[in-house]
Formats: structure tokens, C-alpha cells, sequence
């Protein structure tokens, strides 16, 4: 152990982000006028004039492994325990559009979450869920429309009309080429099906969101709270443009345009960061698109708690963590919050840890007391200095993206990819030689602590050889002739520019085409993302 | 794919691996690569030529490459829990082309469980993401010495 480790810390002057820190603000810190009141444009102080008086945040936990039944044993427990919308979590196989028989999906079947290959895994994932009062999350990209428009089979199997299903899938293509990688499609085609989407989305499914601008796995890969907002806010104008060029009124879109990012430890920073994401957004929208509707001009956000700030070592401390940064989602106005549970280093949770996640926001929420009041930062001389300040970083981020040619062309040529590289380096030296402290990891080491609580929570190893088998028994249960017809339909649709996909997505997954069928169908037509590898 | 040239800019570690030819992979379907990256730049810095294969590559191409490349250590980065899998398939690709010298070490979400495993897998070293860049150069060097 170094030095550096050894020494008592001293408190940095300058945040994470960069941004030189004022040991003292004074009243002349303050623009009143950028302020503004909650409920009212730029909605600095949030986007509705009553905050969570009106509507708690969406207490919503990411969760799923192995098979459908197994998840659906786990999300029955979550609700019962008082969790009030899904996230699904689904295997990577399901993400990156292969069958589970497939060669390079058999050792990722059922492990990062569940397998979702036909509509058959998707009538068992939500047995016994009212798909109309319940809301669900799917993080789902690359695939994304194709999960979507199974959840709509699901739907129309269960008699759930299409207009009440609420969630969201996350739908985000451009920050998988940057930091979460399941793309499969190139860029173009790839925007194109989540202009559809989301313009299917808003007629279909009125109360759904059919993206989520994720900031999360970018600002997970190295990315400052600054750049993760940049790099979101940028990719968010991206699908804008592509919306508006396919025909999409955007007083209509933009109502649908949901956000995620990532709640890190240093509190104010963050808080800051969701109030002048709330403002820039409103502001962009209405000055660069005309937009007067203040619904859509809202900016409405989920946010994860923990992630990379949680740790390994002296694992309890991660409690105290996803606390922490719960209370900065929370006074930054959230509408949703995933807490990671303390063992989210290292693997998937137990009951144990799960439960405690969502108590941890249960005790904010209604013991706490801090979402009483609207903002009720509002009007500190620092937060709304710190506000100013973060705005003003961010929109020098996106102004380099569009000096560079925009997002398209920066993330094509991986020029992102290597700043978030670059970033990650700095990052983790920062980290090994104590200047950013983490308690437990590079100060504060106890020689004879507990590095791992005793519970483990592991997988079934047979759950991937049942997934294989049911998935075998639908291909040979399914009426093949339905089957080609619907991925015919898909072909001819896809290789024009014209028609909107989704409706013949949905065929398909009524028919039981696999999820790596309907892929394969549109990679033959658009071919695959050539990736950029520049370090 | 592409290869770096090798210059010794590190702020961690003295050029213990200069002359060096290294290959980081991404085995299996995990998208995970900021690890990797990180890995690959602190082993450039560390004076080792680096070649990074991008992500979602199959274990023979990843072998395939490593053998065509000529490199000394393929370091493995997997964050998906499929590292004992991904792991025998590329060692076994490795020793079906008489590779086996090329040393294999390991990096991601591996569990203190499984280490045993890939240590009778063959695999020199198993590195997670708490563990300081300078420590894993250093081991990475030593076990090509």
C-alpha cells in the first residue's frame, strides 16, 4: 500500500467532473429567472409542481436469471415485498439476437438474466402478473424492438388491451457502440427501428415509453457525471432528428422520451446534474425544435443507485453507499429508482441483499421525510451555482461532438469510445494511487475484515440446459408455414425504408419465429455494425 | 482489430514488458470492455505491443489470431459469469494448435470460487477490477519471465 493510502485524505477542490469547487457562495451566486418554480419551464426544480406529494418515485428493481419460471418466482417475490413495477433483466444471448441453441450463445444462456427466445419463454415470465396494472422495464437494445413487440403478444395472449401496458425498454442503440456493447445492426438501420418503435409506441401503446436515453453504462465505463450527460443529451437530440425525419410530430414524441442514468457518490454533483439535465433538455427542445407543450418538454428520468461505485471489499459499506446516492436521486427528482443491492460487486443478489435494496428506499421514502417539499435544494446558493456550473460543462461536451460531426460520426469512428477509454485509464489510476478515495479499497483497510458476506447466491446450472429444450420443443410445436410467411413479411418490409417494422414484428412473434430468426431475417438485409477498435 | 505500437508513457510501471506482444480479447457475448481497454493501454504503457480484438469473438478466432499474431499471453476479459466455459474453449483451441505455450490470464467478474478451476484450466493469472493496473502489469510480466 502506498503512501498516499496511508495518509488521512484531504477534501478535493474539485469535484469528480472537474469542476473547481467555491468553499463559500454568496446570494450573487443566484439567476432566479433560470430557477424557475417546479412544475414550470425550465423545470429546474423538477417537472411537476407537487414533486412526489403527487406520485412516489417507481420503486424498481433489475432482476432476472435462468429460466422464465425462475424469474417469475423472483418477480412475484419482489412485488409481494412491495416493489411496484418490473425490470427485466434478460440473457445475453436474447440481447444480442441468437438462439440458445447457437454456438456462441450455450455458456451465456440464462446467466446475466433470463432468456427470452420465443413468445413461449415470455407467457411463462409473466404468468400471473396483470401486465395492465403493473409497469415493466425491459433492458433491451439491440433487440429491443423485438422484445417490445412480443410484450405486446404477451399482451394480446392475456387479453390486456394494448392501450393500458405501461413500462419502458430501454431502446438505446447509440450507448451500446460506446460502452454496453450489444449492437448488432449498423447505425443507420438501427435508428431506424427505434424511430419505429417509438413512433408504433405512441400509437399503439400511448402509455409506454419505448426509450430510455441511457447515461448509466457510459458514466459505468469511466465517463464524469458531465460527459454522462453530454454524451446522453447528445445521443437524445440523435433520436430527435431521426424521428422528425421519419415523418414524427415531436410535441407528440417527446412525450414519450424517457432518461437513466447513474446516481455516483458525490452527492451534490449529482443532485446538480438532474437539475440541469431538466433545464438543457427543455431549453434544447423548445429553442431548437419549437417545442411549447410542457409536456414535452419534461425530462423524466430513472436513475440506478450503486453500480461501479460499489466495491468488493467490506461489502456492508455498499449499504451505506446505495443510501447515499438514493437521497441525491431523490433531491434531484427521479421518477424511478433501482437500488443495487450490497453484493452487486460481485454477483447476482440474494433474497437477502435484494430485500434490502428496496427497504433502503422504502426508509428514504417514508421515514426520511426528504421528498416532503419540491426541491427543497432550490435556492441554496451552492445548488444553484453547482447547477450553473454543470450546465455550462455539459454543453461544451456536446458542443465537441457536434465540432467532431456529431454522434453518428463520432461513435462510427470510435472517437467516443476512446475518449471513454482514456477516461477509464485516468479513472483507475486515480483509484490505485488513493487520490480518489474509496473507503475499504484504498484507505481505510482493515487486516482482518470480512470480504464477502456468507450468503451465495448461485445459478442452476441445469436452468441453461431447460431453456434449450423447451426452446427446441416450440420449434417443433409452432406452425412452420406461419413462421416463414412472417418472416417473409419482415424481409420484404426491411429492405425498403418506407413501411414502419413493428406490426410485422409482432406477427412474427405471434407466429413463434425466435428472437434469432427475426434477427438473422434483418441482418440478411442490413448487415452488422462494423466496430471501431482505436486505443 | 488493430495493433498498437509499443511507447513507454506509463505513469505505473517501468517497461517490464517491452518487446512483448500481447493480444486482449473479448470471448463470448459480454459488452463489457472498458476493462479490457483499461488492461490493454496500462500494458502499452508498460512497453508491450498490444493488440486488442474487439468484442463478441468466438474462442477459435481468438486463437486463430493469437497463433497468427505471434503473441506471448492472451489476456481473456469476461463480466458475463461464462469465464470457466470461454476459458476451456479457447485453452482447448490453444492446445488442438500445439499453442499451448502462449500464456492465458483472465480478467472481469470471477468469482474467488472458480479460481481453482481456471487455474487447472491452465490460466496464470486471474485479475478483478479492485486490484491496482501496476500489480496486474507486474504479474502479467512475471509470468512471461
Amino acid at each position: 500500500m502506498s503512501d498516499a493510502m496511508m495518509a488521512e485524505p484531504r477534501l478535493s477542490q474539485i469535484s469528480p467532473s472537474g469542476i473547481d469547487v467555491p468553499v463559500r457562495v454568496g446570494p450573487s451566486a443566484i439567476d432566479t429567472d433560470a430557477i424557475g418554480e417546479p412544475g414550470a419551464y425550465p423545470f429546474t426544480r423538477g417537472i411537476f409542481a407537487d414533486g412526489y406529494r403527487g406520485r412516489l418515485w417507481t420503486i424498481r428493481q433489475y432482476s432476472g436469471f435462468g429460466t422464465a419460471e425462475e424469474s417469475n418466482e423472483r418477480y412475484r417475490f419482489l412485488l409481494n415485498r412491495g416493489q411496484t413495477g418490473l425490470s427485466v433483466a434478460l440473457d445475453l444471448p436474447t440481447q444480442c439476437g441468437l438462439d440458445p441453441t447457437e454456438d456462441m450463445a450455450r455458456p451465456e444462456v440464462g446467466k446475466v438474466g433470463v432468456s427470452l427466445s420465443t413468445l413461449a419463454e415470455a407467457e411463462i415470465l409473466f404468468k400471473g402478473i396483470d401486465l395492465s396494472r403493473i409497469s415493466t422495464s425491459f433492458t433491451i437494445n439491440g433487440t429491443a424492438a423485438i422484445i417490445y413487440a412480443m410484450y405486446l403478444a404477451v399482451a394480446d395472449k392475456q387479453g390486456v388491451a394494448r392501450s393500458t401496458l405501461t413500462g419502458t425498454i430501454q431502446n438505446d442503440i447509440l450507448k451500446e457502440y460506446v460502452a454496453r456493447g450489444t449492437w448488432i445492426f449498423p447505425v443507420r438501420p438501427s435508428m431506424r427501428l427505434i424511430a419505429d418503435s417509438i413512433l408504433y409506441s405512441n400509437r399503439e401503446t400511448p402509455r409506454f415509453n419505448p426509450i430510455s436515453i441511457a447515461g448509466a453504462h457510459v458514466r459505468d465505463a469511466g465517463a464524469t457525471a458531465v460527459e454522462e450527460l453530454a454524451y446522453t443529451l447528445a445521443n437524445g437530440l440523435a433520436y430527435v432528428d431521426e424521428l422528425l425525419r421519419r415523418g414524427g410530430d415531436v410535441t407528440q414524441f417527446a412525450k414519450r422520451l424517457s432518461f437513466f442514468f447513474y446516481v455516483h457518490m458525490d452527492f451534490f454533483e449529482e443532485v446538480c446534474k438532474f437539475r440541469a439535465a431538466r433545464r438543457i433538455w427543455a431549453r434544447l427542445l423548445k429553442e431548437r425544435y419549437g417545442v411549447t407543450d410542457p409536456k414535452a418538454q419534461h425530462f423524466r428520468f430513472g436513475v440506478v443507485c450503486g453500480g461501479s461505485s460499489l466495491v468488493a471489499p467490506q461489502p456492508y459499506n455498499n449499504v451505506v453507499r446505495v443510501a447515499v446516492e438514493t437521497m441525491a436521486a431523490v433531491l434531484g427528482g427521479a421518477q424511478s429508482i433501482f437500488t443495487c443491492a450490497l453484493d452487486e460487486a460481485y454477483q447476482i443478489p440474494t433474497e437477502f441483499s435484494a430485500e434490502l435494496a428496496v427497504r433502503t428506499q422504502q426508509i428514504i421514502a417514508y421515514e426520511s421525510g426528504i421528498g416532503r417539499s419540491v426541491d427543497p435544494l432550490g435556492g441554496s446558493y451552492f445548488v444553484e451555482q453547482h447547477t450553473d456550473q454543470i450546465e455550462a460543462a455539459v454543453l461544451k461536451v456536446m458542443q465537441e461532438i457536434e465540432d467532431y460531426g456529431g454522434v453518428e460520426k463520432a461513435i462510427e469512428e470510435g472517437w467516443i469510445q476512446m475518449r471513454l477509454a482514456e477516461r477509464a485509464l485516468q479513472r483507475k489510476l486515480d483509484i490505485d494511487s488513493g487520490e480518489k478515495v474509496i473507503v475499504g479499497l484504498n484507505h481505510f483497510r482493515n487486516p482482518d475484515e470480512i470480504n464477502t458476506p456468507g450468503e451465495v447466491f448461485s445459478l442452476d446450472p441445469l436452468a441453461a440446459g431447460r431453456v434449450i429444450e423447451r426452446h427446441q420443443q416450440v420449434l417443433q410445436t409452432r406452425q412452420q408455414s406461419a413462421v416463414d410467411r412472417s418472416l417473409q413479411r419482415l424481409a420484404n418490409v426491411a429492405a425498403q425504408d418506407g413501411e414502419n417494422l413493428l406490426p410485422y414484428l409482432v406477427d412474427c412473434c405471434h407466429a413463434y419465429a425466435t428472437v434469432g430468426e427475426m434477427v438473422s431475417t434483418l441482418r440478411t438485409q442490413w448487415g452488422e455494425f462494423h466496430e471501431p477498435v482505436r486505443l | 482489430m488493430t495493433t498498437t505500437e509499443s511507447h513507454n508513457t506509463s505513469r505505473t510501471a517501468a517497461p517490464l514488458l517491452r518487446g512483448r506482444r500481447i493480444l486482449v480479447a473479448k470471448p463470448g457475448l459480454d459488452g463489457h470492455d472498458i476493462g479490457a481497454k483499461v488492461v490493454a493501454l496500462a500494458l502499452r504503457n508498460a512497453g508491450a505491443e498490444v493488440i486488442y480484438t474487439g468484442l463478441r469473438k468466438s474462442p477459435q478466432y481468438i486463437a486463430r489470431v493469437a497463433i497468427d499474431e505471434g503473441v506471448d499471453a492472451i489476456g481473456l476479459s469476461i463480466l458475463s459469469g461464462s469465464h470457466c466455459e470461454l476459458v476451456a474453449q479457447v485453452v482447448e483451441r490453444l492446445r488442438e494448435s500445439s499453442a499451448q505455450d502462449i500464456v492465458v490470464f483472465v480478467g472481469g467478474t470471477i468469482p474467488a470460487a472458480d479460481h481453482s478451476r481456471l487455474q487447472e484450466l491452465g490460466v496464470r493469472g486471474i485479475y478483478t477490477s479492485d486490484m491496482p493496473l501496476e500489480q496486474v502489469v507486474l504479474s502479467v510480466a512475471q509470468s512471461l519471465n
